[in-house]
């Protein structure tokens, strides 16, 4: 079985970092400091989760959904860092974590596809929220830059008496777009071009292949719908906070250089 | 053409309002004036002078830090702002066409538009009945401002703020644009028309305002100012 390399195999692997540096070094890159330092803190973070998680997948259920609470915290504070010019967005994101994973677990453990158990728990709720993170954020930034950068058009529509969430409507729904487009881009591609990381880790640890395509299923579908879920609330959010209750836009212009 | 003698009963009122800029800086402060009910009315002023933010308070796209915007002597922070619009229409200095066709846009003001009031609309903007069915996108500037015109008509308004409407036009649609303000005035929907040009406001306006240093210029002040100008051409 492939899931123990044990630490000689740990080190063996360092092998294929040595050879990243000396590309940079051959190629004269200046990155040999990065990769180092990128290594050493991957795999101390790493050992640490580790000697967390065995720790945690071993207690009661409450640690694990203390677990998850922090990785929702750390999901939606990394949202308001890759986006901090949209208002609220930290407030934001907890809510709408929270309204993907609620929907989530309740799907998979509701309808018992997984039992829940601190080993179903971490893992699935990693992925709704990691996973989801991406198009959390681009999301937020779309629907901030359409609102800006149209808002000859914004109002206009709000001058025709409009109420502003149905003058919003065609640029949200444009960010969502561009959003999701991805996500559903990368479902469709799953299989043909990669092995993502569910089936790959099962397989690795001795789970027949079949057994391991369903659960990887069951994690795309997951991911989307989360994904979906999270854009939705942060896109609503958002423009809710970009027009006053008086129906007029309130972004500020974009700062020109 | 005069400046404003206050002898009329006004449309607007602006009664000590202050409009604050970025920072400590006011981009109005203490402005009182009037409109009158009919007509065109001008407010030229030079560029950064606040006369687009004043045209601005009277659809509520922008609010006061101070001070009050009468409409037909009622405080507009009082109305429904929704209704407020529909009654007070805008154009904008840039025109905004929206992504769709003719009759689309025209729709995004009155969903239940239909086509015979639609063609309607288009002929009082001097525009035919086939930029029903083109790509309002594609216009030239001087047609989609035309386009812009007719949407805001079709919420059927008591006046229509026009802000430097024809600055990003060629001179023929300009031309066209003040006829299609004179025209809507003369037919009994108020125009306020915001201009740098004070050629243009002489051509066009019955009464001139002169914002000035984020504030509405006395009488004499703006009458001076527009002789100042006429005998410098």
């Amino acid at each position: 079985m492939a899931n123990d390399i044990g630490w000689l195999g740990l080190a063996a692997s360092l092998v294929l970092v040595a050879v990243a540096v000396a590309l940079s070094f051959w190629q004269r890159l200046s990155l040999e400091r990065s990769i180092v330092w990128a290594t050493a803190r991957a795999l101390v973070q790493l050992l640490l989760v580790g000697v967390a998680l065995e720790f945690v997948l071993d207690e009661p259920l409450a640690w694990s959904w203390a677990w998850v609470l922090a990785m929702v915290l750390f999901a939606a504070d990394t949202v308001r860092r890759r986006a901090p010019e949209v208002p609220g967005v930290f407030q934001l994101s907890l809510m709408a974590f929270a309204a993907a994973g609620v929907t989530t677990l309740l799907v998979l453990f509701g309808l018992q596809i997984f039992p829940l158990e601190p080993k179903t728990l971490i893992p699935l709720a990693g992925m709704t929220v990691g996973n989801s993170m991406t198009a959390t954020v681009v999301v937020a930034r779309r629907v901030l830059d359409e609102l800006r950068d149209k808002r000859d058009e914004v109002e206009a529509r709000l001058a025709l008496g409009i109420a502003a969430p149905v003058a919003a409507k065609p640029y949200v729904r444009a960010a969502l777009r561009t959003a999701l487009v991805p996500q559903i881009e990368t479902t469709k591609a799953v299989g043909l071009v990669f092995l993502p990381g569910a089936i790959t880790g099962l397989i690795l640890a001795g789970t027949p292949p079949l057994a391991a395509v369903k659960v990887q299923a069951a994690v795309m579908y997951l991911v989307l719908g989360a994904a979906a879920t999270t854009t939705a609330v942060i896109a609503l959010g958002v423009q809710r906070r970009l027009f006053s209750a008086d129906h007029r836009l309130t972004v500020p212009p974009r700062v020109s250089a | 053409m005069r400046g404003v003698t206050g002898a009329v009963p006004a449309l607007f009122e602006f009664v000590h309002l202050g409009v604050r800029g970025v920072g400590d800086r006011w981009r109005l402060r203490d402005v009182n004036g009037s409109i009158a009910p009919s007509g065109v009315t001008a407010l030229v002023g030079l560029s950064g002078s606040g006369k687009s933010t004043l045209l601005r308070c009277c659809n509520r796209l922008e609010v006061p830090a101070e001070g009050a915007v009468h409409y037909r002597g009622v405080d507009i922070a009082t109305l429904d702002v929704l209704q407020l619009r529909r009654r007070v229409a805008m154009v904008f200095q840039r025109p905004t066409p929206f992504p769709g066709t003719g009759r689309e846009n025209l729709q995004t003001a009155d969903p239940e538009l239909e086509d015979e009031w639609a063609r309607e609309l288009l002929a009082r903007v001097s525009l035919g009945p086939d930029f029903l069915d083109r790509e309002a996108t594609e216009l030239s500037g001087g047609e989609a401002q035309r386009l812009c015109l007719a949407r805001s008509l079709a919420v059927d308004p008591e006046v229509v703020l026009m802000d430097e409407v024809t600055s990003s036009v060629d001179p023929a649609a300009r031309r066209s644009l003040e006829r299609l303000a004179r025209s809507l005035a003369d037919g009994g929907t108020t125009i306020v028309w915001v201009t740098h040009d004070l050629a243009q406001a002489r051509r066009l306006a019955d009464e001139v305002l002169l914002v000035a240093d984020g504030r509405i210029a006395g009488v004499d002040e703006t009458n001076a100012f527009i002789e100042e100008d006429a005998n410098g051409e």
